[in-house]
C-alpha cells in the first residue's frame, strides 16, 4: 500500500510539472487528451471483467467496460481532429 | 516470472502516456503525443485481457466493439461547436465506468470474506464518491452547453445548506463504511448521494464558466481512476490516474488566471453574485445598424478588428466571417483578429474555429498583443463575444465579471456588435457596451447578418 503512494505521489507530481507552459490554443485538445487518458479506468473494468463476479457484478463491468471505451476511444479521435485543423497553418 | 514481465510492460506504456502528455503541450509535437498516448492505451488494453488469459472474450470484445462504434461516431461527426459538449459527455462516462468498477470490486469482495481492509474501503469510497460526482456533474455541463437547460446560475432556496449538507452525509459515508465495511448498502447509498451532489455543486455555475467546470471535472475523473487502481491493484491506473488528476488542476487554474478570477469565485460566486445584476432588464436603448451601415463602416475604414465569440460558432459563420475579411481586404482595410482566452465554450475554441475557415493564422491575435491598439482602431466588429468585450468588467464591482480581463472592444471608434437579440446573451450578464454612444447592433443571426453585409460591401 505504502508502495502504491509513492507512486501516486511521484505520478501527481510528474503532473504538475508536465503542465507547465500550454499555449492557449493547446488547452482544448491538451483537455481532450488528458479526457482519453482519464479513460485508462477502461483497464480496471477488463481485468474485473475477466474474474467471476456473478450476474451483476459481470453486468456492471461489461456497462463500465462499454462507456470506458467510448471515453477512450472517443476522446483520442476528437482530439486528433482538433489538431488536425491546426496543421495547415503552424507556426508564426 | 510472469509477473514481472508485465509489471515492467505497464511501466513502459505508463512512460508512452506521459511522453504523449508533455508532447500535447507543444504545437509541433502535440499530433505525435496523442497518436502515441493512444497507442500506449491499446497496448495496455492488449497486454491487460492477455494477463487475464483472454477469459470471457466474446462478451468484452463487443462491448469494446460497440463503444468503440460509437466513439468514432461522435468524434468524427460532431461540429466543431459541440465540441466542449462532447468532452464533458466522454468525461462523464469514464466517472460512471470508474463508479462501477468499484462497487462490482468491492461486491466481489464482500461475496468472498466478510470483512475489507481500511485502505480497500477508502479508495473504493473516493472511487465511488469523485466517480459519482463527475459523472453528474459532467452531465449537467453537458445540458447546459447544448442549451438543454438554462445556462444561467441556477440559484435556489437554502440551496447553501443543502449542497453543504450532502457533502457532509458522503463523509458520514465514509465513517459508516469504515465501521462497516460489509454492508454493500452503504457503497450504493454513497453513490447515490454523491450523484446528487455532483448536480448540486453544477448547476449553480453560469454557462459561460463551463470550460473551467469540465477541466475541473476532467481531474476529477482522473482521481476516481486513481483511486479505482488502488481497488483493483493496478499500477499504471494510479499512474495514469493521478497524472490525469494532477495535470487537470493546473490546467483548471490557467484557464481561472485566463479569467483573473480564482477558483472559488468560479465555483461558489454565483451564490454571492448580487441578483439585481442578473435580473435587471435592458433600460437604455440601443442603437440598431442596418447591414449596409455596418457596410459602410467597415469598407471606409483603414483598421478594422474583429473580435469573435461563441455566437460565431453557433451560427456556424466562420467562413462568413474571412469571406467578409477578404472583401475588405481588397478595398486596403487591414484586418486583426482579437482572441480573447476564454472566448467560444473552450480556450482555444475560436483559433480552432477560424483555422478551419483558412483564416490566416498570423492575423490572430491574442488579449495582450491586441488591447492597446484598440485605440487606433476606426471599426470594432464583435460577432457573438459578450462577457469579454463587457467594460463592467473594469469598473463595476457588483459585476460577477469584475477584474476579468477584457478586450477593450469600447475604446473603437466605432463598435459594430452582431447580435441575435437584445436579450443578455448566455450568462445573463447586461454588457453596457451595446448601449454607448458609439455602438450600433445589427440584429439576427450572425450567419445571415455576414452574408447581407458582404453584400452590401461588394456594392460599394
Amino acid at each position: 500500500m505504502i508502495m502504491q503512494i509513492y507512486i501516486l505521489v511521484l505520478a501527481s507530481l510528474l503532473g504538475f510539472e508536465v503542465i507547465s507552459k500550454v499555449p492557449t490554443m493547446l488547452h482544448t485538445p491538451l483537455m481532450s487528451g488528458s479526457n482519453a487518458i482519464s479513460g485508462i479506468i477502461l483497464l480496471g473494468a477488463l481485468a474485473i471483467a475477466m474474474q467471476d463476479n456473478g450476474f451483476f457484478g459481470d453486468l456492471m463491468a461489461y456497462l463500465a467496460i462499454f462507456f470506458a471505451t467510448i471515453n477512450v476511444v472517443g476522446g483520442f479521435f476528437v482530439t486528433d481532429r482538433m489538431l488536425g485543423m491546426f496543421k495547415k497553418k503552424s507556426g508564426r | 516470472m510472469n509477473n514481472i514481465f508485465y509489471q515492467i510492460i505497464f511501466l513502459l506504456l505508463a512512460v508512452g502516456l506521459v511522453i504523449g502528455i508533455k508532447l500535447l503541450s507543444s504545437p509541433k509535437t502535440a499530433k505525435f503525443g496523442n497518436a502515441l498516448a493512444a497507442f500506449s492505451m491499446a497496448l495496455a488494453v492488449i497486454f491487460t485481457l492477455a494477463e487475464g488469459g483472454f477469459n470471457k472474450f466474446m462478451p468484452i470484445m463487443a462491448c469494446m466493439g460497440f463503444g468503440s462504434v460509437v466513439g468514432i461516431a461522435w468524434a468524427q461527426r460532431v461540429k466543431m461547436t459541440a465540441m466542449p459538449q462532447l468532452v464533458a459527455l466522454l468525461n462523464g462516462f469514464g466517472g460512471l465506468a470508474s463508479v462501477l468498477v468499484a462497487l462490482s470490486e468491492t461486491m466481489r469482495f464482500l461475496s468472498l470474506q466478510a470483512d475489507l481492509s481500511l485502505g480497500f474501503a477508502i479508495t473504493s469510497w473516493v472511487s465511488i464518491v469523485v466517480g459519482a460526482i463527475t459523472l453528474t456533474g459532467s452531465v449537467i455541463a453537458y445540458l447546459k452547453l447544448e442549451e438543454l437547460m438554462s445556462t444561467k446560475a441556477i440559484i435556489f432556496f437554502a440551496q447553501r445548506f443543502i449542497t453543504i449538507l450532502f457533502s457532509l452525509s458522503v463523509l458520514v459515508g465514509l465513517i459508516f463504511i469504515v465501521k462497516n465495511p460489509a454492508c454493500i448498502f452503504l457503497f450504493l447509498l454513497t453513490a447515490f448521494i454523491s450523484a446528487i451532489l455532483g448536480v448540486l455543486l453544477v448547476i449553480p455555475i453560469g454557462g459561460a464558466d463551463m470550460p473551467v467546470v469540465i477541466s475541473l471535472l476532467n481531474s476529477y475523473s482522473g482521481i476516481a481512476a486513481m483511486a479505482a487502481g488502488f481497488v483493483v491493484e493496478s499500477n499504471l491506473l494510479i499512474i495514469a490516474g493521478a497524472l490525469v488528476g494532477a495535470s487537470g488542476i493546473i490546467l483548471t487554474r490557467l484557464m481561472c488566471q485566463a479569467m483573473n478570477r480564482s477558483l472559488i469565485n468560479v465555483i461558489f460566486g454565483a451564490f454571492y453574485a448580487k441578483q439585481s445584476i442578473l435580473l435587471k432588464s435592458e433600460q437604455k436603448p440601443m442603437r440598431e445598424f442596418s447591414p449596409m451601415d455596418a457596410a459602410m463602416f467597415l469598407s471606409t475604414a483603414s483598421r478594422v478588428i474583429m473580435v469573435p465569440g461563441y455566437g460565431l460558432a453557433v451560427s456556424q459563420a466562420q467562413r462568413n466571417l474571412r469571406e467578409l475579411s477578404d472583401e475588405l481586404k481588397a478595398k486596403g482595410v487591414n484586418i486583426f483578429y482579437a482572441i480573447h482566452p476564454v472566448a467560444g465554450r473552450m480556450p482555444g475554441h475560436m483559433n480552432v474555429l477560424l483555422a478551419e475557415a483558412d483564416v490566416p493564422y498570423n492575423e490572430l491575435y491574442d488579449l495582450d498583443q491586441i488591447n492597446s491598439e484598440f485605440e487606433n482602431a476606426d471599426v470594432c466588429l464583435i460577432v457573438g463575444a459578450n462577457d469579454v468585450v463587457n467594460p463592467d468588467s473594469r469598473t463595476n464591482k457588483d459585476s460577477p465579471l469584475y477584474g476579468m480581463p477584457i478586450l477593450n472592444a469600447d475604446k473603437a471608434k466605432t463598435v459594430i456588435v452582431l447580435k441575435r437579440g437584445k436579450g443578455s446573451g448566455f450568462s445573463g450578464v447586461e454588457n453596457p457596451l451595446f448601449t454607448l454612444d458609439n455602438s450600433g447592433l445589427v440584429f439576427g443571426d450572425a450567419k445571415a447578418s455576414l452574408v447581407k453585409i458582404i453584400q452590401e460591401v461588394k456594392s460599394i
